[in-house]
Parts: structure tokens; sequence; C-alpha cells
């Protein structure tokens, strides 16, 4: 008895070990997959409209349009739709994880992040919103 | 007796240590899981965008031969 409680210690003093371990933060789950394959399907789509300057991405992690003159009019209500549907994946996609991980509060701290990784990540050329809301061509 | 208050001590330790590294927001891994996505996602436009970028010029290469 006394041999088994103290086994129990010695495990708990391992814990952090295995806290550790799973540092990285849970994204394989079929509710992210689907949202980034959608996402994915999508940018095909936005890809030139980020490329010539119409939509940018914004300091929240989110998608814009910048300059709607950019865009035929015969197209402007479709990238306007486009632009719509990837603000709410987004805003999916950063709930998600958090949830995923067992923490719906980190949601701001996961759109935050993605907010400076998009950003990070973007071709040279678009344009995305700074911390004051100006936009700044990359 | 000592010893079992040493371990336990350790324990409490140990358990604040996971404490911690929960309540805090891992923003290292974030960022890893946040590039993962977001290459997947860029990945659809640059795939195109390279692979008729090579084929143009050697179109063209033979003709200066005539």
């Amino acid at each position: 008895m006394k041999s088994t409680k103290r086994n129990f210690l010695i495990a708990l003093l391992f814990a952090p070990l295995l806290v550790f371990a799973q540092a990285d933060l849970e994204i394989n789950t079929p509710a992210i997959a689907a949202l980034t394959a959608s996402m994915e399907k999508r940018h095909a789509q936005l890809a030139p409209f980020y490329a010539s300057g119409a939509i940018g991405y914004t300091s929240d992690g989110s998608v814009a349009v910048r300059d709607a003159k950019l865009i035929a009019l015969p197209q402007r209500q479709a990238v306007n739709q486009a632009v719509a549907a990837e603000n709410a994946d987004r805003a999916k996609l950063y709930k998600e994880i958090a949830v995923a991980n067992s923490h719906p509060e980190w949601e701001g701290d996961v759109r935050a992040t993605f907010a400076q990784r998009w950003i990070a990540k973007a071709p040279g050329g678009w344009y995305y919103q700074d911390s004051s809301g100006g936009w700044v061509k990359k | 007796m000592t010893l079992k208050k040493w371990f336990i001590a350790l324990a409490a330790a140990g358990l604040s240590a996971c404490v911690t590294i929960n309540i805090y927001f891992p923003a290292a891994a974030a960022e890893k899981a946040a590039d993962k996505i977001i290459d997947k996602v860029l990945s659809s436009e640059q795939a195109p965008k390279t692979a008729p970028a090579p084929a143009k010029p050697s179109v063209p290469a033979p003709q200066p031969k005539q």
C-alpha cells in the first residue's frame, strides 16, 4: 500500500515531462482539416486580387477589400462574397484550434498569432494593414 | 517520513509546473501550427504560379537557331 502511494508520487514527478512532450498545438482534427481545405480551395480565386492590391490582410487575421475599383465591376460581388466566406472560415478556424486544445479562451491569442503569420508569409507586393489600420505594401 | 515529505514537495512543484504550462498561451507552438496551416493554404496559389514559369523560356529557346 505504501509503495503504491510512493509510485504514484514518483509518477507525478514525471508529469511535467509528459506535458512538455505534447507542447505542440493540436491541429489535426476533422473540423480544422475541413476549414483548411475550404480556404485552400478559395485561395486560388482570391490570389489574383491579393496580387493586384484589391484585397489584403487585416491586422486582426482577416481579409478585407482595400480598393474595390481594382476589381472589374462584374466580379466585385463574387469577390465580396469570397472575402466574407474567407473571414467566416478564418473565424471558425481560430475558434476550432482553441477548442481542440481545450482552451476556448485562447481564440483571441490564436487569431493574433495567425494575423502576424499571414502577413509574414504573404508574398511581396501584397497589402496588409498595420496596427493603426493603414494599408502597407509588402 | 522525511523522504515521503520530500516526495510530496517535489510532486507539488511538478504539478504547479503543469498548471503554469496549461494556463499560458503557448505562443511558439501556436506560431508553428499557424505556419503549417498558412503554408498549406498559400501553396495552392504558388503551385500554378511556378509551373508555367519554367515552361515559357523552354519554348522560345529553340527559335533563335533558325
